[in-house]
């Protein structure tokens, strides 16, 4: 896509990782400032008062929080079309400790007027996503995610929802990263007898409020399930919108509650902080139970 | 120490850093790189001891670029910090031994491990020793790719502005970031022009010669009255040729056979024959 339209410019404060092909296919299309994530966004302001669109690629704890207020004041105030592509957020960033760890990034960024947010749930549905993105003349903060598909995903539109499934008992929230743990987590529920649902938010901002407000009408309770900070993140967008809309229902939230992950390899980051497919159905049938009795 | 026991004691260290190159890696090139300038500072320049690590007189030796902490914790086994047995609970969830630097660890000072942190926190310690009085010196060991980073050199600035001449920073200059050579990418040479322009006093040394680290490090700080900065010269991945010879050995995750190779490679008695994927970018 950034070979096909010239008004693209990749740009990166020296990380490749995800996109080591497009130096050589880009040329001076692909700008690495070095690391320096103020400049990066400034200089990508600039770029974007001239008719371009940077997409602008650093892992996401520091392109988010160390550029925060040149985020805020060169791509937020004057509404540039900067796409800002943040790697690494929440459990990604592994063993690399607290400093790596983007938990709040969404919190800070859909903070921003006019900044929207959206969290891909895989590498497909990044793919799938992209183009509308791109064409959109917001500014966008992604949450990179190239996890494998688990799921054939149907069409995008930002600020639509994608439903997988309803159920009656308990509705699953997710986005990004626990996916696909949501996905296995609903089959178990379901295994035990539980009517469990499943939505992926895909942006969060615009958040999809039809979608969380019918699964507010027809289920007993909703859950939702992110690797991000309980303060700022899909919670508390689900409890912003429930209020607004003067609906009471049970909620869980299942999310970094005021603390950072222990850092490790992400399978046991999963299991020590309780995000593997099984620790997530156990959390939701133990609320479920609760409830009942 | 003299000279032997410091050689032998880096090779010690590299030993270990090697050994944590594996069940998931660590950055072993910038770990390797570092392992003599801190073995010379722990083994005989800093006014530290293991069994008072938070004296209010010692000197302090803050890592900033912090993806170097494997040859750090390589030290602190070898110097009775910690337990050596503990370098195996390396990126286990019920330790706190990682990519980057923890403080739960005996002797880390800070945490680092997003880049131009440590520079500033460490002219706060020095400037709070000024202002109180007292003989500690503050050691800051930063990397060359970090030098992109603009809040390192608005510290530079405040500290000359201070006059902070218990301050010293250290770059270990082995010429890489990430995925590049530091020339290739933003150039920045001359770094102690640099730094003298913006007040401070420099000296450039190998950071792998005991006696240039020596000399270097004899007469801080190098001017009365001003911010010390010493650019050590360095090998990234120093002791294993099938590493230092390629610009893409960043982070690195290794089989045990690629291991066994590697530490081979370090006593001189073989070449690894590595096969790991170039590169696991982070």
């Amino acid at each position: 896509m950034a070979q096909a339209d010239e008004r693209i410019i990749v740009m990166t404060a020296e990380n490749r990782a995800a996109i080591r092909g497009l130096p050589a296919r880009l040329g001076p299309r692909f700008v690495d400032v070095g690391i320096c994530e103020q400049t990066l966004i400034g200089a990508a302001a600039g770029l974007a008062l001239r008719g371009r669109i940077p997409v602008v690629h650093a892992l996401a704890s520091f392109l988010t929080m160390r550029a925060f207020e040149f985020i805020r004041t060169d791509v937020g105030i004057p509404r540039l079309p900067v796409k800002l592509v943040g790697s690494f957020a929440g459990f990604v960033s592994e063993a690399n400790g607290p400093t790596h760890q983007a938990l709040e990034d969404i919190a800070l960024m859909r903070g921003i007027p006019g900044l929207n947010v959206w969290c891909p749930a895989d590498l497909e549905d990044m793919l799938i996503g992209l183009p509308a993105i791109l064409r959109d003349p917001a500014p966008y903060y992604i949450r990179y995610n190239h996890l494998p598909a688990t799921v054939a995903h149907t069409d995008f539109q930002p600020g639509r929802a994608e439903i997988l499934s309803h159920g009656e008992d308990v509705t699953l929230l997710t986005y990004g990263t626990f996916f696909g743990e949501c996905l296995r987590a609903a089959e178990i529920l379901r295994a035990q007898g539980i009517s469990a649902g499943l939505v992926n938010l895909r942006t969060l901002k615009p958040i999809d409020t039809e979608a969380l407000v019918s699964a507010a009408r027809n289920s007993r309770l909703l859950v939702a399930v992110e690797d991000h900070f309980k303060i700022g993140g899909l919670y508390s967008i689900l409890a912003e919108t429930l209020f607004e809309r003067g609906l009471a229902v049970p909620t869980l939230s299942l999310a970094l509650d005021n603390h950072w992950f222990k850092p490790a390899l992400m399978a046991e980051v999963l299991e020590y902080e309780g995000f593997t497919a099984a620790k997530i159905s156990a959390s939701v049938l133990q609320r479920i139970h609760e409830a009942r009795s | 120490m003299q000279n032997e026991q410091l050689m032998a004691l880096s090779h010690r260290v590299r030993r270990h850093v090697i050994k944590m190159a594996t069940n998931g890696g660590c950055f072993i090139g910038a770990s390797l790189s570092c392992v003599d300038i801190l073995t010379y500072l722990y083994g005989n320049w800093l006014n530290l001891h293991r069994d008072r690590l938070t004296d209010p007189d010692r000197d302090y030796c803050l890592l900033s670029k912090g993806h170097d902490v494997p040859a750090l914790y390589g030290l602190f086994a070898e110097l009775g910090f910690i337990e050596p047995e503990r370098l195996g609970n390396h990126l286990r969830p019920d330790d706190d031994i990682y990519w980057h630097p923890n403080r739960n660890i005996p002797g880390i000072e800070f945490h680092s491990g997003s880049l131009g942190h440590l520079l500033s926190v460490g002219l706060g310690i020095a400037l709070d020793i000024k202002l109180r009085g007292g003989p500690g010196r503050v050691v800051v060991v930063l990397g060359d790719g970090e030098l992109n980073e603009g809040s390192v050199w608005e510290a530079a600035l405040v500290a000359a502005a201070k006059g902070l001449d218990k301050l010293i920073a250290i770059v270990d200059r082995n010429g890489f970031q990430a995925n590049t050579a530091t020339e290739d990418l933003i150039p920045i040479e001359p770094i102690g022009q640099k730094f003298i322009a913006f007040g401070w006093s420099a000296a450039r040394i190998d950071g792998h010669d005991f006696n240039a680290l020596e000399q270097g490090l004899a007469t801080i700080p190098l001017a009365a009255g001003r911010p010390s900065v010493i650019i050590a010269d360095t090998v990234r991945g120093k002791g294993l040729p099938s590493i230092s010879a390629r610009a893409d050995r960043w982070f690195c995750n290794f089989s045990p056979r690629e291991i066994e190779m590697l530490l081979e490679e370090l006593e001189g008695t073989r070449r690894a024959e590595l096969e790991s994927e170039t590169i696991v970018a982070r």
